[in-house]
């Protein structure tokens, strides 16, 4: 039988690189009942976790980039560890430490990152051109709110219309905004959660060493991930702001009659709650709000919703890793919209956008069901 | 009150004696103490000073005793350990030798000294200062007196489960007077809702009912069910007690419990006794062996308090006790010393949406299938599912509430020992497969193991991994109408499914709703874990903060039966002890006001913790109750008009005391 021997100096390394969570762990095994990628292929996380315990991961193994970030195993965890930071480190290691291969599409993303800012690949000096002719400031000292849109949303053309219809809004209702200019770059989110901690220092740096610049104090931004970032991980870098997310601040348009929706829209929609404003923030009746005041709408809830929502498969990273079909969380998902037989799929994230378009297309489902963020939505009700 | 013989020596000039402790070497491996001893030789006051290796030993404390006698000291001052451990030591040889205790100083040249560092030049420094500090202290000490009150004889417990029961036959049989009080209509608290008890598979209400009785019919215990305690006044020996006895609307004094009222009454309501399962009647015993076997009529189901109909109770009635008229009654009784012993309530799982709990009719919680088990329980002690079909499998999940930072953080332990009961139940009483989903086995008393070991014998399935769900939407042919209980089996590494017709929740046992009025009331604390706080987790279980009232049994945290009893065991002696010795001393170093300084701001009234001072209207001055100040000084410090003076630690006694250290 093959015999295992704790290895010390592996287990500290992933302490440094954040992993101190491992040390709560009682291995009761709860987390891989919750894990969904469980009802799809094999993901041994309490075994993992207990090898990181030890130090005996083997770092070449997938497993190691399995996991999507989505918390649904630390709301329910006994001992609240923090499995993701678990992941981070494990995945620090192989990044930082070259323990292991990075998989190749995620190492092109990276690349891009560290290179030109955004994951695309794109020039920095187009960042901006999505609002070209839009007729909107650039954030300058003094403006009240600085609209940060996500890489996608700049731009990859399907998530533009999303910071599009957010920019009609915003015009609509009268606010004092401003976009960045091109210098900014990517928040740096999910390649932190990917395993780039010093890639994510850079970006962090940048960003905030322009907002600090220019003042910003108010960010409104359209990505649940930049909001996290923004909101609990750049102020340990000390830079502090008022985040909020465009669901939220649509709730309060719409309270505050700043905007009025009469148009009917005749959609059978349902709301898949996005984990980083779900689980992570407690962020879940905003967006039912809005969709329930939009006239001539029927809203319907999936099974599995709120703090129970099923990932789409884009956090940490995962967005930029292969997943074969049959083996995507995103069609599990899929599956429980068919379910309750919605017609439209609302969303209030880049990652799960992207997901579940995909999805939609590999699944043949085109005819049948449309993907939208939520500002689409309210801007054809406007 | 008796007052405390003192012997007075002229102390118009202080005479201080000075002893420097080696303390094996704990001290002296650090401290310097010769060099000390030649420091506080250099004292002003000081006639003497000596040192030696163990001044807590008899040839140390003879030291001081013949010191005091043969050179006349009137202040004594021993630099050694921390007070906590010798000051009653020192006190009483200095009081043998015919001086006042409170002339007594010790400082702490070990804990806060020579235990703190390993440089010895420090350590000796600091050695000189502290013993400086005592020195110019102990000459504003006053010789104080210890006062003693007497302890009324009477005990008051609250709560009637095993706990409050054990300890009031103990007390009772010792031939004092129990006034055991209950909320509920019969004493038995959650013991007597138990079918069989781990690990001897004792029937419940078989060891518990000759116990009941025994309170029922003791002449030392006055049994006041259906009350609650509604004010406590007083301190130790002396507490004065309000209990409200609610409405039974039947005269005690007449009934004889036949039963007919119960039998005619046409109106019902979900039974407490049985957590819902089934239905009482508007007029009812809890359960059949109640004691006393007194029926009462419940307000809110009741037709005639309801709608002003029916009275057939009072029809039937031979003995004509049924009296709609009946009213609460206050009574007031003087105890001397007070036993909680008010027990634990259960866990609702239902906020543990994916267990299915209140979703699925079959997903029980342990103490629901314990009535389902018992066979004057909601189904006859059949063990049968909602549809009144007999399970074929049955999966028992362990923590449920318990070891989890969502729920309550600590662990209940009995859980393991009654999951292990039910599938010896189970497996008595149906043919079903039984699996237990643990994470630990937590089997720790006497025959606990051997249990264990027992039902490998009857063929239990263990499986070992908290599980995520229970579900019912099946993925094949064998899941269709079954229980889907989903989870990772931690040995094997594999997720399993396991389709059962009745999951069983092992429920956590928390600290009642009520926990903190009752807390509030007698002057108690709660942990964080919501339980009352002992005085010690390890020397001190039963005793609280507050002297003369003691906690007992689960109101304490979760415990098994065995280890409840020996807990009021524990709590009677302590009582008994008390009302053997018939007298407390009150601690001296108390806080008293001077009322021509006092200006009436009531400040210091709502600042005490322990509700010693009282506003004299009349006067318009506060008055601290000596017998309940503890000297914690917290008015001390926040009278605006330094009205209060805190004995033994007077603002000259502390101001010497800095002095001394930095000079």
């Amino acid at each position: 039988m093959e015999i295992t021997t704790p290895m010390k100096e592996t287990t500290d390394i992933i302490l440094e690189g954040g992993g101190n969570p491992l040390e709560l762990c009682y291995q009761c095994g709860l987390c891989t009942g919750v894990c969904p990628w469980n009802r799809l292929v094999s993901f041994p996380l309490r075994k993992l976790i207990h090898k990181s315990q030890l130090g005996v991961v083997d770092f070449e193994n997938e497993e190691v980039w399995q996991c999507v970030g989505c918390n649904a195993c630390v709301d329910r965890c006994p001992r609240d560890v923090e499995v993701p930071f678990i992941m981070r480190a494990l995945r620090r290691v192989i990044m930082e430490v070259g323990a292991g291969i990075v998989p190749h599409s995620l190492r092109i993303s990276e690349k891009n990152i560290s290179a030109v800012g955004n994951p695309l690949g794109e020039p920095p000096e187009k960042r901006m051109d999505w609002a070209k002719d839009l007729g909107i400031k650039t954030f300058t000292k003094g403006t009240e709110i600085l609209y940060f849109p996500c890489c996608y949303q700049t731009y990859d053309p399907p998530a533009q219309k999303v910071a599009k219809a957010t920019i009609d809004i915003l015009k609509k209702a009268k606010v004092d905004f401003g976009i960045p200019d091109n210098n900014v770059v990517c928040c740096g989110e999910s390649i932190r959660k990917a395993g780039a901690e010093s890639l994510f220092q850079r970006l962090a740096k940048t960003n905030i060493d322009i907002f600090a610049e220019l003042g910003v104090k108010k960010i409104l931004v359209t990505s649940p991930h930049c909001y996290h970032t923004f909101k609990d991980e750049y102020p340990d870098l000390g830079a502090n702001y008022e985040v909020i997310h465009l669901s939220q601040y649509l709730a309060e348009l719409i309270k505050d009659s700043r905007i009025k929706m009469t148009k009917e829209l005749n959609k059978k929609v349902t709301y898949h709650d996005s984990c980083c404003l779900g689980r992570y923030q407690g962020i879940y009746d905003e967006h039912r709000e809005i969709l329930n005041s939009i006239p001539g709408l029927e809203f319907v809830e999936m099974p599995e919703t709120r703090e129970y929502s099923l990932c789409c498969g884009g956090c940490a990273g995962r967005l930029w890793m292969e997943s074969k079909k049959g083996e995507r969380l995103s069609e599990l998902r899929l599956e429980q919209v068919f379910e309750v037989g919605a017609n439209t799929l609302a969303i209030s994230c880049p990652y799960c956008m992207a997901n579940f378009n995909d999805g939609v297309i590999s699944m043949n489902k085109a005819e049948v069901l449309e993907v939208k963020d939520l500002s689409e939505l309210v801007v054809e009700a406007l | 009150m008796a007052e405390k013989k003192v012997a007075t020596k002229k102390d118009t000039e202080p005479k201080i004696g000075v002893y420097i402790c080696h303390c094996g070497s704990n001290i002296a491996g650090t401290v310097d103490v010769p060099q000390v001893v030649e420091f506080a030789k250099g004292l002003q006051a000081v006639a003497i000073a000596r040192e030696y290796k163990f001044m807590c030993s008899d040839p140390g404390q003879s030291m001081i005793k013949d010191d005091i006698k043969q050179l006349g000291l009137n202040r004594v001052v021993v630099a050694s350990c921390s007070p906590l451990l010798h000051e009653p030591t020192f006190r009483h040889a200095v009081q043998e030798a015919g001086m006042n205790p409170y002339l007594f100083e010790m400082a702490n040249i070990r804990e806060h000294c020579s235990w703190t560092t390993e440089d010895h030049g420090e350590a000796t420094e600091k050695a000189k200062a502290l013993v400086s500090a005592a020195v110019k202290r102990i000459f504003y000490h006053q010789p104080l007196e210890v006062r003693e009150v007497p302890v009324n004889p009477n005990t008051l417990i609250v709560g009637g489960g095993i706990a409050g029961i054990q300890a009031a036959l103990e007390i009772a049989d010792a031939g004092h007077k129990v006034y055991l009080v209950e909320k509920d209509p019969s004493i038995g608290g959650h013991m007597i809702q138990f079918d069989k008890t781990f690990p001897t598979l004792d029937c419940s209400a078989c060891i518990l009912t000759p116990k009941m009785t025994s309170v029922g019919s003791h002449p030392n215990i006055e049994l006041m069910t259906y009350s609650e305690v509604e004010e406590i006044a007083g301190f130790i020996g002396n507490f004065k007690a309000k209990i409200r006895k609610k409405a039974k609307f039947v005269d005690e004094s007449k009934c004889n419990g036949c039963g007919v009222c119960i039998e005619k009454c046409p109106w019902k309501a979900d039974s407490e006794f049985d957590l819902g399962l089934s239905q009482r009647k508007a007029i009812y015993t809890p359960f059949p062996q109640a004691v006393p076997n007194i029926p009462v009529i419940d307000k809110e189901s009741c037709a005639y308090f309801l709608k002003g109909k029916c009275r057939a109770c009072e029809k039937f009635c031979e003995r004509e006790a049924i009296d709609f008229e009946q009213q609460d009654k206050v009574v007031e009784i003087d105890v001397g010393n007070i036993i909680i012993a008010t027990g634990y309530d259960p866990f609702d799982p239902t906020p543990i949406v994916k267990y299915g709990y209140g979703e699925f009719p079959n997903v029980v919680t342990g103490l629901e299938f314990e009535r389902i088990c018992n066979s004057v329980g909601p189904t006859g002690g059949k063990i049968v599912l909602k549809d009144g079909s007999e399970p074929k499998s049955i999966a028992i999940i362990h923590c449920v509430g318990s070891r989890d930072e969502n729920y309550h953080k600590y662990c209940s332990r009995v859980c393991c020992m009654y999951a292990l009961k039910y599938s010896h139940l189970i497996k008595e009483k149906t043919k079903a497969d039984v699996y237990q989903m643990y994470i630990d086995m937590r089997c720790f008393g006497k025959g606990y193991e051997e249990f264990y070991k027992r039902l490998a014998d009857e063929g239990v399935t263990f499986i070992r991994g908290k599980p995520a769900e229970v579900t019912d939407r099946a993925i094949n042919e064998e899941e269709k109408g079954k229980l889907i209980v989903v989870g990772e089996d931690s040995l094997l590494g594999t997720v399993v499914r396991v389709p059962v017709d009745m999951v069983v929740l092992c429920i956590a046992l928390q600290a009642r709703s009520d926990a903190k009025n009752v807390a509030q009331m007698f002057t108690i604390s709660q942990g964080a874990d919501d339980f009352f706080i002992e005085r010690h987790p390890k020397l001190d279980p039963v005793a609280t903060m507050t002297e003369g009232v003691f906690i007992a049994g689960c109101c304490q945290g979760p415990k098994d039966i065995p280890d409840t009893v020996a807990q009021a065991s524990a709590a009677a002696t302590r009582v008994l002890a008390l009302i053997s010795k018939g007298k407390v001393e009150l601690e001296a170093a108390v806080a008293v006001i001077d009322e021509e300084k006092c200006s009436g701001c009531r400040i210091c009234n709502l600042l005490c913790p322990y509700n010693a001072i009282d506003f004299i209207e009349k006067e318009e001055v506060s008055r601290i109750n000596e017998a309940l100040c503890k000297g914690c000084g917290t008015c001390v410090a926040a009278c605006p008009s330094a009205a209060i003076t805190h004995k033994h630690f007077t603002t000259e006694e502390i101001m010497a005391e800095i002095e001394g250290v930095l000079v």
